[in-house]
């Protein structure tokens, strides 16, 4: 489990970012969601999707906890049998995005000026374009595409949909290396890294 | 008969299954030439259990796991099954098995209502890192999600109380998910794993490589690397400190680390107290046993950790019981923590210096980096506060003299006559309390209990167990009136296997422990706790088992050392005084600072 964050953080409720690495398991995602289930904490995201690499699967999970709560769960987490790693972060540590679709009438948009106007503000691609509605596209932060709902809400939005957060960790140098330790018995250096002997830079591990 | 499908089954022939014998002992090469041999996924599933060295089973049959027992009706001489009473009782049998042995429990049940009756022994199983192996028997594959008959989703309702859970629908599998199981139930630290297999898989035939044991898996480490840096750490904090205490806990026992915590506790000197799952790592009169912790451990050893320097915390997990109210629990004191789960460091206790590893490795290291020292005046604190607990307490508790019998004084007389070589099983409540508080125990793996979660019931089925584990040993089960009837069914186990355990009876008449805090914090508001009870002699004998019920002093002696030198297995009854209450007590919600005398 990794804290890629050293600065002081103030001890009350923020989002996190929880990443985790793990095989390809039917009932893992069961046993990850009822360690927030058990101490009622809401997951305000999840995202589980292959990665990169072969067979491993990652999750990314966002919870607007304290710190201590979320090292407390990420290690829970990383005790399963089927994880591989546990990584957590601040906003201020990852890239996150969301994707968001938002279909509308094609007539309204077809009538207003203004409208591709907003949307091309926004950043909106159009989708999919049909007689009687047009299925626009952005990704962004949540306020970002919550914004374009209060401006498509007027123009008669239909349907709106959101995916699930992924973020990518500034730090970290992916997980094809650490996954190679992980292979072999002896774990790497890093590996045993840990947060009391490296308060510096270096990704905190178990 | 629910099922009629068991005709598939045939079992294999002789000849065949010395063979798969005799491959299943050898390292199987990873070869194309590598010798196979057809057999149902049922045998291939008996034959990795006596790979794995497994003794016992123990066990409840059904229609979903009736293939399995077909193939072992031809594995009698190999493999001792248990025929148990009730599911939970056969988990809490594998649970006592796995605490004296040391090894792996083996249960076996039916599907639905079969494995659910297995929950309470699994979760037990879990708060108390107990290693187990449970299979269960499930539906057809095909028939999954159906809400066919005795289905029951196993795999989602077992999660939380399993360490690892799987679910096998194909016979090819079993091979390496049961060497999977037994690796992960044992390794690191231990846990139950619930292996279910679906009927299909135990008929189906496959070619069976024989029997490879598991030794890594890529995305589990049991044991955290030892970082020499933190042993460092400690060993200065230790050796700078003016009133260091040791708290050791089972993980002594589970890590096989006795001799080194000894080491360890006599170079350093360090007064050193227990939690009831640690009872027995260093015998009772080691002189630097201080005693119990916990709500109703010892005077000293609560007291004084509010006013130690460095404590020391050895394999235990700061349990609530233990830590008494938290934000005043140990706050002047630097903490060292050594433990194999790291998710352990600071989740209850904030440590100075976390030593992660497995203490049977992080022991030496740190016995090697200690100075050799004594406390006497620190050391005769605990003895000045054992001293007014004898006063207060034990006195009254121990030699009462006059009045009605104590359950204090039957466990003392106990002592006399099993010298501490015998191991106590016991249940819940104030007997449980008691037996922990003045049983003596020599050895290690004489103490089992049901710690983390206080199961009821669990006594009698886990002597069972724990006589299988230690057939050598004297076992004697010390029970409650009340937990008694919750699992007294297992007198048939008992009657049926012929084994010799000593059942100990305290009866108050009371569900006891729960009439001392409705005493004490609810005005002796006795709600639902009188307890009326059949005549437990009687319902013995009508099992076969001989039994005797005593109330009077002069008769305790002799009928504890009837019940002793009994061959075979022997329930004694001793009516003790129906509203004592156990002391010393730290209430909840109080520091254990706070610890009450009476
Ligand atoms: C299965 C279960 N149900 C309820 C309880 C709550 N409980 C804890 S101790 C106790 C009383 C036990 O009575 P008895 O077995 O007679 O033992 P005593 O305390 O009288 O020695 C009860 C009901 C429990 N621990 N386990
Ligand atoms: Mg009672």
């Amino acid at each position: 489990m990794s804290n890629q964050n050293h600065t002081e953080k103030p001890a009350g409720k923020q989002e996190f970012n929880i990443t985790v690495y793990t095989e390809n398991q039917i009932g893992l995602l069961n046993r990850i969601a009822i360690i927030f289930t058990r101490r009622k904490i809401n997951i305000d995201s999840l995202n589980t999707s292959p990665s990169e690499i072969e067979s491993i699967h990652r999750f990314n999970i966002v919870v607007n906890e304290t710190e201590d709560v979320v090292r407390k769960l990420s290690r829970q987490i990383e005790k399963q049998v089927e994880v591989l790693k546990v990584y957590y972060n601040t906003n201020e540590d990852v890239i996150w995005q969301e994707l968001a679709l938002y279909k509308v009438p094609t007539d309204i948009i077809a009538e207003k000026a203004s409208v591709e106007r907003l949307l091309r503000e926004n950043g909106a691609r159009a989708v999919v374009i049909r007689k009687d509605y047009t299925v626009f596209e952005t990704t962004g932060h949540r306020e970002e595409t919550d914004a374009l709902i209060k401006i498509l809400q007027p123009f008669g939005l239909i349907e709106f949909v959101r995916s699930a957060r992924v973020a990518i960790i500034k730090h970290s140098d992916g997980f094809n290396r650490k996954l190679r330790e992980f292979e072999r018995l002896e774990p790497g250096e890093e590996v045993s890294e840990n947060e009391y002997l490296n308060n510096g830079q270096r990704i905190f591990t178990m | 008969m629910d099922e009629g499908t068991n005709q598939l089954i045939r079992s294999a022939p002789e000849m065949k299954k010395e063979f798969i014998m005799e491959i299943a002992q050898q390292e199987i090469p990873n070869s194309a030439e590598t010798k196979t041999v057809e057999v149902s996924g049922s045998v291939a599933l008996l034959e990795a259990l006596i790979a794995e060295g497994t003794e016992v089973i123990f066990g409840y049959p059904g229609g979903a796991i009736m293939p399995i027992y077909d193939a072992l009706y031809d594995y009698k001489e190999k493999l001792n099954h248990i025929l148990v009473r009730h599911e939970q009782g056969g988990i809490h049998a594998g649970q006592g098995f796995a605490r004296t042995s040391g090894k792996v429990g083996i249960v076996f049940a039916t599907s639905g209502p079969g494995a659910t009756n297995l929950i309470t022994g699994l979760a037990d199983a879990m708060i108390d890192s107990t290693p187990l192996v449970c299979i269960t028997g499930q539906v057809f594959a095909h028939l999954l999600g159906t809400d066919a008959f005795q289905e029951t989703d196993v795999i989602n309702i077992t999660t939380p109380v399993t360490k690892w859970n799987y679910q096998v629908t194909d016979a090819t599998e079993i091979p390496e998910v049961i060497s999977k199981a037994f690796y992960i139930a044992r390794s690191g630290r231990p846990g139950p794993v619930l292996i279910d297999i679906t009927k299909n898989a135990q008929i189906q035939k496959f070619d069976f490589a024989g029997y490879k044991p598991c030794d890594h898996i890529r995305s589990y480490r049991p044991k955290p690397i030892i970082r020499k840096e933190y042993i460092q750490k400690a060993a200065d904090l230790i050796n700078s400190a003016k009133k260091p205490f040791v708290l050791w806990g089972q993980g002594v026992i589970l890590g096989e680390a006795e001799k080194e915590f000894k080491a360890f506790v006599e170079k350093s000197g360090i007064p050193s107290a227990w939690t009831i799952l640690g009872a027995g790592a260093i015998p009772t009169d080691h002189p630097l046993n201080v005693g119990m912790l916990g709500m109703h451990g010892n005077y000293g050893p609560n007291v004084l950790t509010n006013e130690c320097d460095v404590l020391i915390a050895i394999g235990m997990r700061f349990d609530d019981r233990v830590t008494g109210r938290l934000d005043r629990y140990a706050k002047q004191a630097k903490v060292v923590h050594l433990d194999i789960d790291p998710s352990e460091i600071d989740k209850n206790v904030q440590t100075t210096v976390p030593v992660w590893g497995d203490c049977k490795e992080t022991l030496p290291a740190l016995t090697e980096l200690i100075q050799e020292r004594t406390f006497p005046e620190w050391i005769a604190k605990f003895k000045e506060y054992t001293e007014k607990e004898v006063e207060a307490v034990i006195n009254a508790e121990l030699h009462p003299g006059s009045g009605e019998l104590t359950m204090g004084e039957a466990i003392h007389q106990l002592n006399e006559l099993t010298k501490g070589d015998a191991v106590i099983v016991t249940d819940v409540g104030q007997h449980q309390m008691v037996a922990c508080r003045y049983a003596k125990l020599n050895k290690t793996r004489s103490n089992v209990t049901s710690g983390g979660l206080g199961t009821m019931g669990f006594a009698l089925p886990a002597a069972i167990g724990a006589k299988f584990g230690a057939p050598e040993r004297d076992v004697v089960a010390v029970i409650g009136d009340g937990g008694f009837q919750m699992t007294l069914q297992e007198l048939g186990t008992i009657m049926q296997s012929g084994i010799d355990v000593k059942i100990l009876i305290l009866n108050n008449r009371f569900l006891g422990m729960v009439r001392q805090w409705q005493e004490l914090f609810n005005e002796n508001r006795y709600s639902f706790v009188d307890m009326t009870s059949p005549d437990f002699v009687a319902l013995a004998a009508a099992y076969g088992i001989a039994g005797k019920s005593v109330s009077e002093r002069s008769d305790l002696n002799a009928s504890l050392e009837e019940m002793m030198n009994h061959k075979g297995s022997f329930l004694l009854e001793v009516m003790v005084t129906k509203e004592n209450n156990v002391f010393p007590m730290v209430p909840q919600g109080c520091s254990v600072a706070e610890i009450r005398l009476k």
